[in-house]
């Protein structure tokens, strides 16, 4: 049963956007993104409304995703 | 600060873990998760996906810390998480913190995740977390608090990407779900007690001596 269970997005509205979103891009990933296919990506026009969606809502709830550091504090790995 | 390391084979290709890390929510074992979004996705000219996820989970604080922290009871806590996927080197990085909550406790975690170099068909977890707590007089409750937490987490986290795996690929060993479900409860639960245990004598002993009341 929990096959067919799903996330939700943090924008009560977004999930479906979310989930269709989900599915192209994971279909994305495993047969074309890990072999090494660099055809384009499908899931781009899904995406943007998927972002527009769930931006607006990160905002109205003000969750402070914004200036945070990718990947963290730099940190000088020798031969990583 | 209190800090956590572990290292430990995932019995499936690389492919297939990379795959499921995507897709581990919802599992059984991920109740305390309630949303899960992709905030940032990009292919970056050298073949790498970066990607930037934000989760929110629900705030689960003992009794004692409900008491002396009331404030923190309303609000999930918010959870960012970064990763990097790079199918050249076989590897996937993450770097995953709190974003709220920050004061009371902040846990902070990389893993990486990459093919076994001496069994290629399994994929090697890295795994560090760091936990510190900044609240005057209680911190080291909170940081052995929170360690544990993090430990039995940690499990559940590994049983979801399992049974993740499971689902899509068929790989590792077929476990009866309900079964491990309960096993992972009982271990995190005894964990979770522990250290509740733990962490109340290290409050109490923080915090100033309440006057007896006489009724």
């Amino acid at each position: 049963q929990e096959l067919f269970l799903k996330m939700n997005s943090v924008g009560e509205g977004c999930t479906e956007l979310k989930r269709e979103y989900d599915q192209c891009f994971n279909r994305w990933f495993a047969e074309k993104f890990l072999k090494g296919d660099r055809s384009g990506d499908p899931c781009t026009e899904m995406f943007k409304k998927y972002q527009s969606c769930v931006q607006k809502a990160i905002k109205e709830k003000d969750i402070p995703i914004d200036g945070v550091e990718f990947m963290g504090p730099n940190k000088e790995k020798p031969g990583s | 600060m209190k800090s956590f390391f572990s290292e430990t084979d995932i019995k499936s290709s690389w492919d297939h873990v990379f795959s499921a890390f995507w897709q581990r929510y919802p599992n059984p074992f991920s109740t305390h998760v309630l949303t899960e979004d992709v905030v940032y996705r990009s292919v970056t000219a050298d073949r790498r996906l970066i990607t930037r996820r934000l989760l929110t989970k629900t705030n689960r604080l003992p009794r004692w810390a409900e008491r002396f922290f009331p404030a923190n009871l309303s609000r999930s806590v918010y959870v960012l998480e970064d990763s990097v996927v790079d199918p050249g080197s076989k590897s996937l990085s993450t770097y995953t913190r709190n974003l709220n909550h920050a004061t009371l406790m902040t846990v902070t975690e990389r893993c990486v995740f990459r093919e076994s170099a001496g069994h290629p068909s399994w994929t090697q977890l890295k795994r560090e977390a760091w936990v510190t707590s900044s609240v005057f007089g209680f911190s080291r409750a909170i940081q052995e608090f929170g360690l544990a937490r993090f430990k039995s987490n940690q499990l559940k986290a590994m049983k979801g990407l399992e049974y993740a795996l499971a689902n899509l690929h068929g790989d590792g060993q077929q476990w009866p779900l309900r079964a491990s479900v309960r096993e992972a409860s009982e271990k995190a639960r005894e964990a979770a007690l522990a250290a509740t245990e733990r962490a109340k004598h290290l409050a109490s002993a923080a915090a100033p001596q309440k006057p007896q009341q006489y009724v």
